[in-house]
């Protein structure tokens, strides 16, 4: 190939990027609009959960996915960010402080929460760590509920409820914002904030991978006697892992307690944070697309198993046999085994991770014997 | 003479009751191929652990370029300037060989999570330093050509080769290369050969863990020689092969 | 006084019934290298069965001996065979797959196990019968019923039994074979994926077992039971070391006495602060102290890194 035409080609690429990202980007913008028209209020609320499900999956594709430890308390951080976010904007202690400040603040406690987590647990290989992250997911739910007494500090299993809504630039997320004759109903707003740092999470993720520091990251996952002997702290290293996943887990958390205007510590069970393990795993383990993917794919489901199963019911045998709730989680359930069983690297693995499977397949033997 | 690069000072290691090391010391030269030979079991990984940091000696000290080695941090042990191979390869089976090396020049780059975030000068000129220094490895192992393939898929003999890149990408000052000709017939054996003194030329010391002696006895400068976690020998190759005891410990050992 | 004793009892109690659960985990681990995540599950089918037998036959007449007899039997025989499925349709055709899709199949076992004990038994707790004797023992100022010595006593000879079949058989030996190197075991002739499932037999087996303790133990039986307690039995089973027999049995006698122990005393140790509801928090609590200074649990073996 003559440089010329090299450089053509790059010259067209760059123009298929530009209109691929153009083509998203107007069809993110609209979206709520179609769902919202087409499909209600109640599947916009489901959008923007997925947003929020999005950010908690890439945080933990970062400890999972690329660094290799197994974290099965994830949700923790998401509590952490949430209450935060709770105490310091509600009438529970009269305290309202601006978002500006309570997020980031969110993300700095949730980072030293993972750091917290991360320095005991970096001896800890495989499943023992895994674990052991569950035992400190535990530890802080069964916290958040019993703190009622004898200082009430996170009002027990009821909650705490009044929580202010997002407030940017003097307008608040919670009700229609007009601007310019031009009125954005509530839900909307809160889409576009969330599409917003979904976005910025997606592109910090994708900076990290990229660099010396994610490499030090998969390094460690694919070997860490070697990564040690090529002279990466693998404590630091890891440490930097459960601090930044954690930190993405506190945003979503703090964005969660504005939205939803409630917290209580049901919300943050175990299930939770094996949802989200399921949503990096299922969608892609390391590659950020299929986590993505991951992430809308397991919030929407249920709720399509939800608002499928007593319909659906009632249209087949003219009555609800069965309890939709349970049979919309045993539904989603086989989903899970279904999916894994003929797609064990996940529904869309990076390219590496696809040409593995292609790969010599006694490699994979030696790896299951070790 | 040229002068000391590494001293082991009466090192020991016992694992339960077992005694992998006794008291061996041994000092290796700036810029020499220094060989370390023995019968199976005879302590040779062991003491490879120990220098890089992956055991902690029993008893004992290395002085390295004249710093004393800290035990059981094989990271600080890298950064002083001491890279390995492995006698069963490790590398990051999943990344590719050009990644490999990358990760190799970590201990001598410095960006951090801000600079990966934000792309600020500092960092994108690290990084193509990275790629570039990268590049000349694989090309100075010869496999440049299987610079985007899995490490995984490479040919047993590539990727001994990328070991030695992804070693030689943190700048040691010594290499140590742990049966680096197992398993490679007698042309793959004489271009590791060629590498190996290419290394030595460009000013790096190496010390070579080999059981092929015919490699080790023409390749290196000096010899030691571990038997039953002892040093029974250490001397001009020439030497140790009439030395009465090293014949006697490859005899009995095979005796036996 | 009376009280240690009391919680020290309930605490050995509780424990036989963790350490029978924390054998499943722990068996199957030892031969695959897996986390039998819906363990906790296969127990919580065992105490359903188990109770909806004894419910039927409640009054028919029968001495109680043999009723309890007739449901641990169907307990048993379910749970096998759903212990045999889990198995089949979603461990064994990911045993070369990476390591954490085993990990997702299991926890999609779990949510169907659940949902289909809900659709089933429904949302409602399932009260025990009341046709076991409550006779109660005095043992130092402290009380135990006939119903607890039974369930030690149970546990320990199902103990004692499996561990005389590990080590004194013919397929005793060939599970320590799988467990030590599986393609050695298969060249010298063992018939791996019979050897996996009949440990998957075994363990669910003794998870019926544990599942009627529980229901009995506690008179109530609910499809959100396993949870918890598969947890808690996972959480023994790595505290003993995981993979190792004698392990999962200290370390679920341990857990169960921390438990009952910790729950007693925590309101004094720390001033009424905490009260008993922070129970659960010792279970992890203990866990994470033993695992940080001790990474392969109590008895678990060293396993030092080789380079």
């Amino acid at each position: 190939m003559t440089p010329s035409s090299t450089l053509e080609t790059l010259r067209t690429d760059k123009r298929i990027v530009i209109a691929a990202t153009v083509i998203i980007g107007i069809a993110l913008a609209v979206l709520p609009f179609i769902i919202g028209s087409g499909l209600g209020n109640s599947w916009l609320r489901i959008l923007n959960f997925a947003l929020l499900y999005i950010m908690l999956a890439l945080g933990l594709n970062i400890v999972v996915g690329f660094a290799g430890l197994l974290d099965l308390g994830y949700i923790a951080f998401y509590a952490v960010g949430a209450y935060l976010y709770a105490l310091l904007a509600s009438p529970h202690f009269g305290l309202h402080l601006p978002v500006w400040v309570i997020i980031p603040a969110g993300a700095a406690l949730a980072g030293i929460f993972g750091a917290l987590l991360g320095a005991p647990t970096l001896r800890l290989r495989g499943d023992y760590l895994a674990i052991v992250t569950l035992g400190f997911g535990e530890i802080v739910r069964i916290f958040l509920n019993n703190l009622n007494a004898p200082v009430n500090i996170t009002n027990g299993p009821q909650g705490i409820s009044g929580i202010d809504p997002i407030h940017l630039g003097g307008f608040t997320l919670a009700k229609p914002i007009s601007l310019l004759g031009f009125t954005l109903p509530s839900l909307h707003a809160y889409y576009y904030l969330f599409l917003a740092l979904a976005l910025f999470i997606v592109f910090v993720t994708i900076r990290l991978e990229n660099s010396r520091i994610g490499r030090a990251w998969v390094a460690i996952r694919e070997d860490e006697i070697a990564a040690k002997s090529c002279g990466i702290n693998t404590r630091n290293i890891k440490l930097l892992a459960f601090t930044m996943g954690a930190s993405f887990g506190g945003v979503a958390g703090g964005l969660f307690a504005g939205f939803q205007g409630f917290v209580s510590p049901e919300s943050f069970n175990l299930m939770e944070s094996v949802m989200v393990l399921c949503m990096v795993v299922l969608g892609g383990m390391g590659n950020i697309p299929g986590v993505i993917l991951g992430g809308i794919l397991l919030t929407i489901l249920p709720e399509i198993f939800r608002h499928g199963s007593g319909p659906v019911q009632l249209a087949i045998f003219g009555k609800i046999l069965l309890d939709p709730e349970a049979l919309r989680m045993l539904l989603f359930g086989l989903a899970l085994i279904v999916v894994m069983l003929y797609r064990p690297a996940g529904l869309w693995p990076s390219t590496t991770r696809r040409r593995e499977f292609r790969g010599d397949s006694t490699n994979d033997e030696l790896k299951a014997g070790e | 003479m040229s002068s000391t690069l590494l001293e082991a000072r009466a090192i020991d290691k016992h694992f339960g009751g077992v005694t992998a090391l006794r008291d061996v010391s041994l000092t290796i030269r700036q810029g020499e191929i220094y060989g370390l030979i023995g019968p199976n079991g005879a302590g040779k990984t062991s003491f490879f652990n120990v220098l890089t940091g992956l055991y902690h000696p029993d008893g004992g000290e290395l002085i390295f370029a004249g710093e004393k080695l800290q035990a059981s941090a094989p990271h600080k042990v890298a950064r002083l300037g001491i890279a390995r191979t492995f006698q069963n390869i490790r590398l990051f089976g999943n990344m590719t060989a050009m990644e490999n090396v990358m990760v190799g020049r970590h201990v001598r780059t410095h960006a951090g999570v801000f600079g990966a975030v934000l792309h600020d000068r500092r960092t994108t000129r690290e990084e193509a330093a990275i790629r570039r220094r990268a590049e000349e490895l694989l090309n100075y192992v010869n496999i440049a050509d299987r610079a985007d393939d899995l490490a995984r898929h490479l040919s047993y003999g590539d990727q001994r080769r990328l070991e030695i890149a992804r070693a030689l990408a943190t700048d040691p000052k010594l290499l140590a290369l742990d049966e680096p000709a197992a398993g490679m017939n007698g042309t793959e054996t004489a271009s590791l050969r060629e590498l190996i003194e290419g290394i030595r030329k460009d000013g790096i010391t190496v010390l070579l863990i080999e059981h092929d002696v015919k490699l080790v006895m023409g390749l290196c400068d000096r010899v030691a020689v571990l038997d039953y976690g002892e040093k029974i020998c250490e001397d001009v190759p020439s030497l140790v092969q009439k030395d009465p005891k090293v014949i006697e410990a490859y005899l009995g050992g095979s005796i036996a | 006084m009376d009280i240690f004793i009391q919680q020290i009892i309930n605490g050995l109690v509780l424990g036989s019934i963790y350490a029978l659960v924390a054998l499943g985990y722990t068996m199957v681990y030892g031969i695959m290298g897996l986390i039998n995540f819906a363990h906790g599950e296969v127990v919580m089918i065992g105490a359903m069965v188990a109770l909806t037998v004894i419910k039927l036959l409640a009054n028919s007449g029968l001495p109680v001996f043999v009723i309890i007899l007739l449901a641990l039997a169907a307990a048993a025989v379910v749970c096998m065979a759903v212990g045999f499925s889990i198995e089949r349709i979603a461990y064994r055709p990911l045993r070369n797959a990476p390591k954490l899709a085993p990990l997702i199949t299991a926890i999609g076992v779990s949510i169907v196990l659940q949902n289909l004990a809900m659709l089933i038994w429904g949302r409602n707790y399932h009260a025990f019968p009341p046709i076991l004797p409550t006779s109660a023992h005095d043992v130092f100022g402290a009380t135990i019923t006939t119903l607890q010595v039974a369930i030690v006593l149970i546990a320990a000879l199902m103990m004692a039994g499996l561990i005389v079949l590990i080590h004194r058989t013919r397929l005793g030996r060939a599970m320590r074979a799988t467990s030590e190197n599986p393609s050695i075991a298969q060249l010298m002739g063992v018939n791996i994926n019979q050897i996996i499932s009949i440990t998957f037999i075994i363990g669910s087996a003794l998870a019926a077992v544990a599942g009627l303790m529980v229901s009995a133990n506690y008179s109530i039986a609910h499809y959100y039971m396993g949870f918890m307690l598969g947890l808690k039995a996972f959480t023994a089973a790595v505290l003993g070391g995981i993979g190792n027999i004698a392990g999962a049995v200290l370390g679920g006698i341990l857990l169960g006495l921390i438990e009952s122990l910790g729950a007693g005393y925590i309101g004094d140790l720390t001033g009424g602060f905490l009260g008993s509801h922070y129970q659960d928090i010792f279970a992890f609590f203990v866990l994470i102290c033993v695992l940080i200074f001790r990474p392969s649990g109590l008895v678990g073996e060293k396993v030092s890194e080789r380079a």
